[in-house]
């Protein structure tokens, strides 16, 4: 135990010191300015940003949330893989518009282009609203992950999670996105030595996949719950694909996700990392199958939290010392894209609340500073999310989150295809996809710590008095009635001659591609 | 300059294999056969990922700009 915990700090240690490192790396001239803090100047050659875009694959998502999700309710857990294969195609036909009319208007964050495709400030502010609340529970499932592997560690009662909270603040408050960015190497390099030990090793001291999946079988055979085993039945078919693709299209509208896409150098490398990216998802579903192994090796979670099994599990294969490079894996894997995704959400309060709303002339010091207070009060949200949901697995916060953000897809995603939508419409949708998204979570119980609300994302169809056992993913349902009411009030607004907002945009906008006189670099537009 | 430039291209439409192949379960949910010990559920859905890394690979090569 003593090993695990000295290996654990020492590389914590390092990686952290190394943060602060960077905030003198690549000479920035001035870092008070929130283009040096909040986007790395945006000198990130293409190398770096593949790492930004692809470490939001390796979180605590991946290697917590999912396995937990596997060893407690099994086949269910696996849809993170047909998640993460839809998405790419789906970047390749969606966000590469969103780079093209980016980089002609100079447009920074997906509220950015609300406002200049439907002339909407409300609109744009609910957008900006919706990206900051939503990365809140992601967050807070990074929080949840560097906490699982304290506990295992043996550290008890709150201070985990005061700890993770302290680490992740400190230095991103220090040194911006130059801290994740530098940190990302490091990061993935300890995260393959990881995975590949413990995919190959871990199975031959288990005496096989197939054992490892009778093992799985017979547990889930033991409990009276009829939605768990190895394969989907008929009753939760439909939350496994609608969450695949609920999730899926949630990811690229996250703020983070968008910073990732735009700071691509043209659109053909978008479209090389998105062929090069699946091929992480193979990956992602060997690292899921840990919670399986875990089932066979007789692993136990601490106290009521599945999220410890992972960790548990390395406890219990490895040796102390390699156990403590795994869970310093663990926990800097949910330590950088909490950075990456805080920062994102603070750049969106900066951006298009602070700058639109509070102070028209802020100077470059006075945004920096608002974005870094901002970082942090996104954190303190995290860290609610985790105190008053304690849903049943930490999957949930990531898919309450997906509820949310996904409210945004109509004028976002639609938006970069169509302009039929009224502004009014949107926004009505936008009301009624959140009101109808929040009333669904809130209805689901969790069993597990006996909450009644908020327990999680599966909603059974049985609440809306349909005759079934069958549950769906709550944000497709929320996203159905907005996009319900999106219409109807497009076509209502439009009959009654509502005036709508002027389209800043035009058609050839978004496909315009580096080279082009109208495409402009963002570090320039970003900065003002 | 002069002839507009388009992202529309037959090619997208390959695109929709990865998306849709995926949501099907009726594809993959079955135990049987197994693959080194591994049920069809498990192995075919990663074996999917091979269809979205050709597929993003071909619309990637076909649609890039010439130069």
């Amino acid at each position: 135990m003593t090993t695990e915990i000295v290996i654990f700090a020492v590389l914590f240690l390092i990686v952290s010191g190394m943060g602060f490192v960077a905030s003198r790396w690549r000479r920035p001239d001035d870092i008070a300015s929130l283009n040096e803090w909040g986007l790395g100047g945006r000198n990130f050659g293409s190398w770096i940003t593949w790492f930004l875009v692809g470490g939001d694959l390796y979180t605590a998502y991946t290697f917590v949330a999912v396995p937990a999700l596997l060893f407690g309710a099994g086949a269910t857990g696996f849809f993170a893989v047909p998640y993460t294969v839809i998405v790419y195609p789906l970047v390749m036909i969606v966000l590469i518009r969103l780079w093209s009319v980016s980089h002609v208007h100079g447009l920074v964050t997906p509220a950015d282009f609300v406002r200049a495709r439907f002339g909407s400030p409300t609109l744009a502010l609910l957008v900006a609203i919706t990206g900051i609340v939503a990365t809140m529970p992601y967050i807070a499932l990074q929080l949840v992950g560097i906490e699982a592997v304290l506990k295992t560690m043996g550290v008890t009662g709150d201070l985990p999670l005061i700890i993770a909270f302290a680490i992740l603040a400190a230095y991103t408050y220090q040194s911006g996105l130059r801290a994740p960015a530098l940190i990302a190497f490091v990061k993935d390099a300890l995260i393959y030595v990881v995975i590949l030990v413990a995919v190959i090793y871990i199975p031959t001291q288990l005496g096989g996949w197939g054992s490892i999946f009778d093992a799985a079988q017979a547990k889930f055979d033991k409990t009276p719950a009829a939605t768990d085993g190895i394969l989907l039945n008929a009753n939760n078919q439909l939350q496994y694909v609608t969450l695949a693709l609920g999730s899926a299209l949630a990811l690229f509208l996250y703020p983070h996700s968008v910073t990732g896409v735009l700071a691509s150098k043209n659109r053909d490398v978008i479209k090389r990392n998105m062929s090069a990216l699946p091929a992480y998802s193979v990956l992602l579903g060997l690292i899921a199958l840990l919670g399986y192994m875990a089932i066979a090796a007789g692993v136990t979670p601490i106290g009521t939290d599945v999220n410890t099994v992972v960790p548990q599990l390395f406890d219990k294969m490895f040796p102390d010392w390699f156990a403590g490079v795994a869970f310093a894996a663990v926990g800097i894997g949910a330590l950088v894209p909490a950075a990456i995704m805080s920062i994102a959400a603070a750049n969106l309060f900066t951006r298009n609340i602070y700058r639109e709303y509070i102070n028209r002339d802020a100077t470059d010091a006075q945004q920096a500073s608002a974005s870094k207070i901002a970082s942090l009060v996104v954190k303190v949200g995290a860290v609610l999310f985790i105190l008053l949901i304690d849903p049943q697995f930490s999957i949930d916060l990531q898919l309450i989150g997906g509820v949310i953000i996904l409210q945004t897809l109509p004028s976002v995603a639609l938006g970069l295809f169509t302009r039929w939508f009224h502004r009014a419409g949107l926004i009505a949708g936008w009301i009624a996809g959140m009101g109808a998204g929040m009333l669904m979570l809130y209805n689901v119980a969790n069993p597990a710590t006996h909450h009644d609300h908020f327990g999680g994302s599966a909603f059974a169809l049985s609440k809306l008095g349909l005759d079934t056992k069958m549950t769906i993913y709550a944000g497709f349902l929320a996203l159905a009635v907005n996009l319900i009411v999106a219409l109807l009030g497009t076509v209502i607004a439009k009959s009654a001659k509502v005036v709508d907002g002027p389209d800043a945009t035009r058609t050839d906008d978004y496909t315009a591609d580096q080279g082009d006189p109208r495409v402009h670099d963002l570090e320039v537009t970003s900065s003002t | 300059m002069t002839t507009p430039r388009t992202d529309r291209s037959p090619w997208n439409w390959l695109l929709l294999l990865p998306i849709a192949i995926p949501l099907i379960p009726a594809l993959f949910n079955a135990v049987e056969p197994r693959l080194f010990g591994i049920p069809l559920f498990y192995w075919l859905q990663l074996g999917f990922v091979l269809v979205s890394v050709a597929a993003t690979l071909v619309v990637y090569h076909m649609t890039r700009r010439a130069r």
